[in-house]
């Protein structure tokens, strides 16, 4: 068995498992009500993603050796019991979550909230075009049936950048904050950790460095239509697909972990 | 409870004719389209199911309700597998399908091959063309939410997917 294929699946899941926490904490909060319908069925379509990922994951855990299993870093990690996609959502500590930094990052305003999914959501887009045509059959099968969800994220966030930037004085204002804010953690989307790099070679994954131009021209389209500037090249931070997180992570699994930590097994 | 002497596959599909989807209950499962095969072995009945949208939370009651409807009919051994590939597409809908849905107040998602970046929806109250989306999401991640412009009804638009 493959533990770069079980740790790349992993980073697949998380990253929309957090994401779907984040944009799910706007129900009954949004501006409006089709607004707050909106960015909570996003959530719900990248929870179903995550679901999908997790379970994978879990299939490939339980038939890997014994030995192999030690090597991954997992909850109740004996080799005998299988596992899951409700313990590795649940169960896994900050350190073994290999999400992208940018999900993570707080929601902010409407405007922070918006920029974080349209920048996801157009490098998701562009990953899962590649992702459609994996060596690996599931992965294949879950881009093909993400990447209409997805088309529909990048049309209603990118819509929304360029109303609220070329909008009023006060939400371009917000706008161009949320950008300064969150652009520093684009940079790790397009820097392949070992296990990337050894699922593109095996054919199973993507080289995340070729989606970074056409993820550019895209961005850059945007932010020309919402009249907001294109940041400089400044210091990217990075470490989310590797486990070392912001700040933010931590709260954001205490809330999403609860029930599982206070009452072990729990199910309704 | 009602015993079948022996189980095939005709039968099977007749009475997932009569499961219905829970958020949407004047079409069947298989108006929807999505079941994808019917499988008899020996003594197992499998159902091989597709999701419409990854995160449908209807998915598990669908589930249920057919195992259910089964057991009903005297279905002993039932295995429900869900399958990602080939991915849902409304084009599995049926016609019967689309035309219940319009009856029931839901304009019915277009063709994909002939649906353009900013379709034409048709009014199901007064089939007027003149309508205007209101929002790109609505009740269910299937639908979107419309307005005609004429009778002022809004309405669900069954997104083409």
């Amino acid at each position: 068995m493959n533990n770069s294929l079980i740790n790349y699946t992993l980073h697949l899941a998380d990253t929309t498992l957090i994401l779907a926490q984040q944009n799910a904490a706007w129900c009954g909060h949004g501006p409006v009500l089709e607004q707050d319908i909106a960015i909570t069925n996003i959530s719900l379509d990248l929870l179903g993603q995550s679901r999908n990922f997790y379970q994978y994951a879990a299939l490939l855990i339980n038939q890997s050796t014994p030995s192999e299993r030690m090597l991954l870093s997992l909850p109740g990690n004996k080799p005998i019991n299988p596992t899951d996609e409700d313990q590795l959502a649940y169960l896994r500590k900050e350190r073994e979550f290999k999400n992208l930094l940018l999900v993570e990052q707080p929601n902010g305003d409407w405007g922070q909230t918006i920029l974080r999914q349209y920048l996801f959501s157009q490098y998701q887009y562009l990953l899962f075009e590649k992702l459609q045509f994996s060596k690996d059959e599931q992965l294949a099968a879950i881009a093909v049936k993400s990447l209409k969800e997805t088309k529909y994220h990048v049309r209603w966030s990118s819509e929304w950048v360029i109303r609220l930037g070329d909008g009023t004085e006060e939400s371009k204002i917000r706008i161009g904050k949320a950008v300064e804010e969150l652009w520093r953690y684009t940079g790790e989307m397009f820097v392949s950790t070992k296990y990337e790099v050894q699922c593109a070679t095996d054919g199973t994954g993507i080289d995340c460095s070729l989606i970074k131009d056409e993820w550019m021209q895209k961005i850059q389209f945007v932010l020309e239509e919402a009249t907001l500037p294109i940041p400089a090249k400044a210091f990217m931070q990075s470490g989310g697909k590797e486990g070392i997180h912001t700040e933010h992570l931590g709260y954001i699994l205490t809330e999403l972990q609860y029930l599982q930590r206070a009452y072990p097994n729990a199910t309704w | 409870m009602v015993t079948v002497t022996t189980i095939t596959a005709e039968k099977t599909w007749q009475i997932l004719s009569t499961v219905c989807d829970p958020e949407i209950p004047v079409l069947s499962v298989l108006d929807m389209g999505i079941i994808r095969d019917v499988k008899i072995n020996a003594d197992e009945t499998e159902i091989i199911i597709t999701p419409t949208y990854s995160g449908c939370p209807a998915m598990d009651m669908i589930a249920m309700n057919i195992r259910l409807a089964l057991s009903e009919h005297g279905y002993k051994k039932i295995k429900i597998t869900s399958v990602l590939s080939p991915a849902w597409t409304t084009d599995w809908m049926s016609e019967a399908g689309k035309q219940k849905l319009k009856d029931y107040g839901i304009a019915p998602p277009n063709t994909r091959s002939d649906d353009p970046s900013d379709p034409v929806i048709e009014c199901p109250r007064c089939h007027s063309p003149n309508t205007k989306c209101l929002s790109e999401f609505g009740s269910t991640a299937c639908k979107a939410l419309y307005q005609c412009n004429d009778c002022k009804e809004p309405f669900d638009y069954f997104k083409c997917h």
